[in-house]
């Protein structure tokens, strides 16, 4: 199958104290929203989460591991700082610059029931590479 | 893991000699259960900490060590800032300063009794748990500034708490050498919210039960007997100190070459302590400890106004505060002489021994309380520093139990609404936002705590004074 055919997708790993979340794509910026999709999935329930503010993110690094790990880590200041919670993302990577647009709304305790808070992404497990078949994977260990 | 890999130098000392960039041996404190039941990953990274430069004596992994961030998490290791020692990020970890606080109540299981579901919603009403909520106090610049660098006692001076409440935290409530300026307006902006709020995960805030005393001496020293009830808080330094970790691995990682320091693991990062990005780390860390020695405080004085409620005219005074992700100058004998070393302690629990300068003078004679925290629904334990620990693990001991298991195998195994009619079948209520969260924290996610205190003891790491089972439990 043609890698481009196949759907962005999402998936969580395991960790012995915490929990690894990984995006796989045709692209690189499709596996950094996807894997950010996976660290929202670590808190709530997906379907909960509505799309009613926009935030945007802008980071930069030295390589795309790292590009990788500051951007997790700007959505966790997000979420942290201003209560919000996102659903979906539309990520641009030019050059190590990184910006982007995150879609989401207010945490709501009755209606999301928060599992737990991301203190940080880490550089545990922490990948970013294209496979044989030309897929996209973004992945590391975030820190509950 | 694989035993044949150490040399056994007694029942629970497990040695691997220096190979390869190692530079000092690695130590593992446990016995052969433990140690056949922890991750490879183990051996991997203390082995890894045991090749950073200017550490001295070995690089040590307590009974409950289980695989972490650079370091494992159990991890002690101190380095000279003589020999170019470094100060890693990793090494102290994301919740900087996170820690457990327990509090004498004066009641006993009979008083409680009546009463236990009043306290538990009293409680759960009146300090904010898990992720959403947000603390009662905000922060400007100017309360900012005092928080990071007076701890609990600008906690005290905010009225949030009782003079004494001071001499029986580590550090007297207060972490000299703390540089606000170093705590980057993202960290201050995730926490001008936050004071007073336990956070999530395995943090908790637990009304427990001493059901054994273990040293009948140092127990009645501590306070503590049979049938007591004290209250217990483990949380951290919050969103402050989550970001101030992120920040510093980050840039520790990217000077790394600069420092021509050999990384075999990226996070492992670390600076030399006499280096600009040292220095603000420490800085900036230290800041983050009073942080959480504030956050402890400040939801020990709720907790007093909670209990009030129920138990008007009590008084909950402090048994003592611990902090067990830190890194801490401190005096320790190397070939026969004094050194101020580095101490770095990622999920260990510091445990001075009796005659310790910076103890109290009502703890002098028995050694400090070293405060071990279970799992939801499990056991907890009071241990007592010991003057063997000096030698064995620079007066380091155990923290907790560690998971046994992940936090999606655990959500597969287990609903919340069944754990905790589980847990309330055996008298121990639950209080938590999320169902899921509860799931998550099930006690049987968790590794026997027990066997990790029984070997610490064993090892003389500390010794074992008295076991704390949980009545109410408020879970992030």
């Amino acid at each position: 199958m043609n890698s481009q055919s196949i759907t962005p997708h999402w998936e969580h790993f395991e960790h012995e104290a915490d929990i690894g979340i990984r995006g796989i794509a045709p692209t690189l910026e499709q596996a950094f929203e996807q894997a950010a999709v996976a660290m929202t999935a670590v808190v709530t329930h997906l379907d909960s989460v509505s799309a009613s503010k926009v935030v945007c993110i802008y980071c930069e690094a030295p390589d795309t591991e790292l590009l990788f790990v500051s951007w997790i880590n700007e959505l966790v200041y997000e979420m942290s700082a201003h209560g919000l919670l996102f659903n979906r993302y539309e990520v641009v990577i030019d050059n190590g610059t990184l910006s982007a647009t995150a879609f989401g709304e207010a945490v709501d305790r009755q209606k999301h029931q928060p599992a737990v808070e991301i203190k940080g992404a880490t550089f545990t497990e922490l990948r970013v590479y294209q496979q044989a078949d030309d897929l996209w994977v973004a992945q590391c260990v975030v820190d509950v | 893991m694989d035993t044949r890999q150490f040399i056994q130098r007694d029942e629970t000392c497990w040695e691997i000699q220096p190979q390869g960039a190692m530079r000092v041996p690695a130590i593992i404190y446990a016995d052969a259960q433990l140690l056949e039941d922890m991750d490879q990953k183990v051996y991997e990274q203390i082995t890894n900490v045991a090749t950073l430069p200017g550490i001295v004596e070995a690089a040590y992994a307590m009974p409950d060590a289980h695989w972490g961030y650079g370091f494992p998490i159990g991890g002690v290791a101190a380095f000279d800032i003589d020999q170019g020692g470094v100060v890693s990020a990793g090494g102290v970890g994301f919740d900087i300063s996170c820690g457990v606080r327990t509090l004498h109540t004066g009641l006993t299981v009979d008083q409680l009794q009546p009463h236990k579901q009043a306290l538990a919603d009293a409680l759960y009403r009146t300090v904010p748990a898990g992720l959403g909520s947000r603390g009662r106090i905000h922060l400007n610049h100017e309360t900012m500034h005092g928080m990071l660098t007076g701890g609990a006692k600008w906690a005290l001076e905010q009225g949030y708490g009782e003079a004494q409440d001071l001499e029986r935290i580590e550090e007297h409530g207060c972490m000299a050498g703390a540089e606000s300026h170093y705590v980057s307006p993202k960290a201050r902006e995730r926490q001008k919210d936050e004071m007073g709020t336990l956070g999530s995960g395995n943090h908790y805030l637990e009304v427990q039960r001493v059901a054994e005393i273990f040293d009948r001496n140092v127990a009645k020293t501590f306070g503590l007997r049979v049938d007591d009830v004290v209250i217990s808080i483990h949380c951290g330094s919050r969103g402050l100190g989550h970001q101030i970790g992120t920040e510093f691995l980050k840039d520790m990682a990217m000077s790394a070459a600069q420092y021509q320091i050999a990384l075999p693991d990226r996070e492992l990062a670390c600076a030399p302590l006499n280096s600009p990005l040292g220095k603000q780390y420490l800085g900036a860390m230290r800041a983050a400890i009073n942080c959480a020695l504030a956050n402890r405080q400040i939801i020990t004085h709720l907790t007093r106004q909670a209990v009030a409620t129920i138990f008007p005219g009590i008084h909950l005074g402090l048994l003592y505060d611990v902090s067990h992700n830190t890194c801490k100058v401190e005096q320790h004998t190397i070939d026969g002489r004094k050194k101020s070393l580095y101490v770095h302690r990622k999920g260990a629990t510091r445990a001075f021994g009796p005659g310790h300068p910076d103890l109290p003078s009502v703890f002098k004679e028995v050694g400090q309380p070293v405060l071990i925290g279970g799992s939801m629904g499990t056991s907890s334990y009071v241990l007592c520093g010991t003057k063997d620990s000096e030698q064995r693990s620079f007066s380091s001991a155990c923290h907790g139990a560690g998971r046994a298991m992940s936090r999606s195998q655990a959500t597969k195994h287990w609903q919340g609404r069944t754990v905790v009619e589980e847990l309330a079948a055996r008298g121990i209520i639950i209080r938590s936002p999320s169902m899921r969260g509860v799931a998550e924290e099930a006690p049987l996610a968790y590794k026997d705590v027990s066997a990790v205190v029984d070997v610490a003891d064993r090892a003389g790491l500390a010794r074992k004074v008295a076991k704390l089972e949980p009545v109410i439990c408020v879970k992030g």
